[in-house]
């Protein structure tokens, strides 16, 4: 699925990619998604448990093009 | 770099001996080296150490001496109680919780079978006893396993609550829980290591009920007597005389930990997008785990070590396996960030508050520089 930003943290380990996700979400609109593709395998269980904290919604993962995770969340408030 | 007056809060890794195990230890290398299935002098000498080891510590169990068995780790306990179980039973399927120790987990990788179960757990880390009890009756299953209390986030699991079926033995594995909190009644086998109580390292414990079927699943006898070959005689009797020791002031050393830890979790609880990991309640009085949110675990802990605290954390960064902990991962929290805090016997309350201000501090500058 297409997201409103798209980000990129191949090769970023955790938690780098969850203070990306951090940092994109005041330029999503809010019901808009915001993607985050991501080797580090913590980052299966923290952008799911960043959603949680932060009062986002977890939407899922999809593999990338080249096979990377991607985990999307929707932005709530 | 760590500093010689570091405070360590560590004793879930493994406990600083405790004085009663050293006078003891210090004695027992004197007149416990020689074999103790010799009929000399020095060989009675020793089997009268070992056998005085294993009442002490069948007593602090509440079993027989009998039932008891020294390995030379906590890990090898688990590794010998839960594939003697699956031998004798002769079926090879391993039903246990999602949040064991990593030697539960390995013994359930190195020997395959269809039947092997993992039944999840709560926010809280709380293994669902039910579906335990359920997966247990499934063919093949030929052992359950199930922690009296998790090493990481301190929770207790309610063990006795758990119904399984006739002819299922149940391993309990007590390493995190003995000396600190009442244990499990309802068991087949149960295993802990001493160097987490405040007795030596090298040093596990295999206790089977009589009547339970167990089979030695390594080369050697049955016998629970010199189960993983020559015992370490001085370190079993030290191993004991620590258990009876931290048994004897365990009500008063637990109440004031108890406490401490909350003081912990709340000034954790406190900081902004931190969250305290495990049950609030029902859990170990001397442990607590949280995790931080946007910080490294492996900056955290270096940051702690540098204003004097030494902690643990379950972050991937800090593993030597870089995957983040499978206990906080079951959970559903947050696997970066993570510090576990464990008390000792002689923690103050000076040390437990200046460690609530160095944790605020280092969070509130890990978080600037990350540009948050």
């Amino acid at each position: 699925m297409s997201a409103d930003v798209e980000l990129d943290c191949r090769d970023l380990p955790c938690p780098r990619p969850i203070i990306e996700l951090a940092k994109a979400l005041p330029g999503v609109p809010v019901g808009g998604l915001l993607a985050v593709v991501a080797r580090d395998p913590a980052a299966r269980y923290d952008v799911p448990a960043w959603c949680r904290m932060r009062g986002q919604e977890y939407v899922g993962e999809e593999a990338a093009d080249d096979g990377a995770p991607r985990y999307v969340v929707k932005r709530l408030s | 770099m760590s500093r010689t007056t570091e405070v360590y809060l560590d004793s879930a890794s493994s406990a600083r001996l405790h004085p009663a195990a050293r006078d003891t230890l210090l004695a027992a290398l004197e007149r416990g080296y020689a074999d103790p299935r010799r009929l000399h002098g020095p060989g009675r000498d020793a089997r009268l150490l070992l056998d005085n080891a294993r009442a002490v510590v069948a007593e602090c169990l509440g079993v027989r001496p009998d039932e008891v068995g020294f390995t030379s780790s906590g890990t090898e306990g688990v590794h010998r109680g839960l594939l003697g179980l699956t031998t004798a039973t002769g079926r090879d399927g391993i039903v246990h919780g999602a949040v064991e120790h990593s030697s539960v987990l390995h013994v359930v990788q190195w020997r395959d079978s269809p039947a092997h179960a993992s039944i999840p757990v709560d926010a809280d880390g709380v293994v669902d006893v039910d579906a335990l009890a359920a997966a247990a009756r499934a063919a093949g299953v030929g052992a359950v396993a199930l922690q009296a209390a998790n090493q990481e986030v301190g929770t207790l699991q309610p063990v006795d609550a758990l119904d399984l079926p006739a002819g299922v033995p149940l391993l309990v594995d007590a390493a995190a829980a003995v000396g600190h909190v009442d244990l499990p009644r309802r068991w087949d086998a149960l295993t802990a290591s001493a160097h987490k109580w405040g007795g030596p390292a090298g040093v596990g414990v295999l206790v089977v009920r009589r009547g339970t079927r167990w089979t030695n699943p390594f080369p050697g006898d049955d016998g629970l007597d010199q189960v993983g070959g020559f015992p370490d005689v001085p370190a079993a009797l030290a191993a004991a005389a620590a258990l009876q020791a931290v048994l004897c002031e365990r009500e008063e050393v637990a109440a004031r930990q108890f406490a401490q830890v909350e003081r912990v979790r709340s000034a954790a609880a406190a900081l902004p997008d931190v969250e305290v990991v495990g049950h609030p309640v029902q859990r170990l009085p001397h442990l607590v785990t949280f995790s931080v949110l946007y910080a490294g675990g492996d900056e955290i802990v270096a940051a702690l070590a540098r204003e004097g605290y030494g902690v643990a954390s379950g972050s991937a960064c800090t593993a030597s396996t870089l995957e983040p902990s499978h206990v906080l991962a079951a959970m559903g929290a947050l696997t970066h960030g993570n510090v576990r805090v464990s008390l000792s016997r002689d923690t103050t309350d000076e040390e437990v508050d200046g460690f609530c201000a160095a944790l605020a501090r280092v969070v509130g500058e890990i978080r600037a520089g990350a540009g948050l």
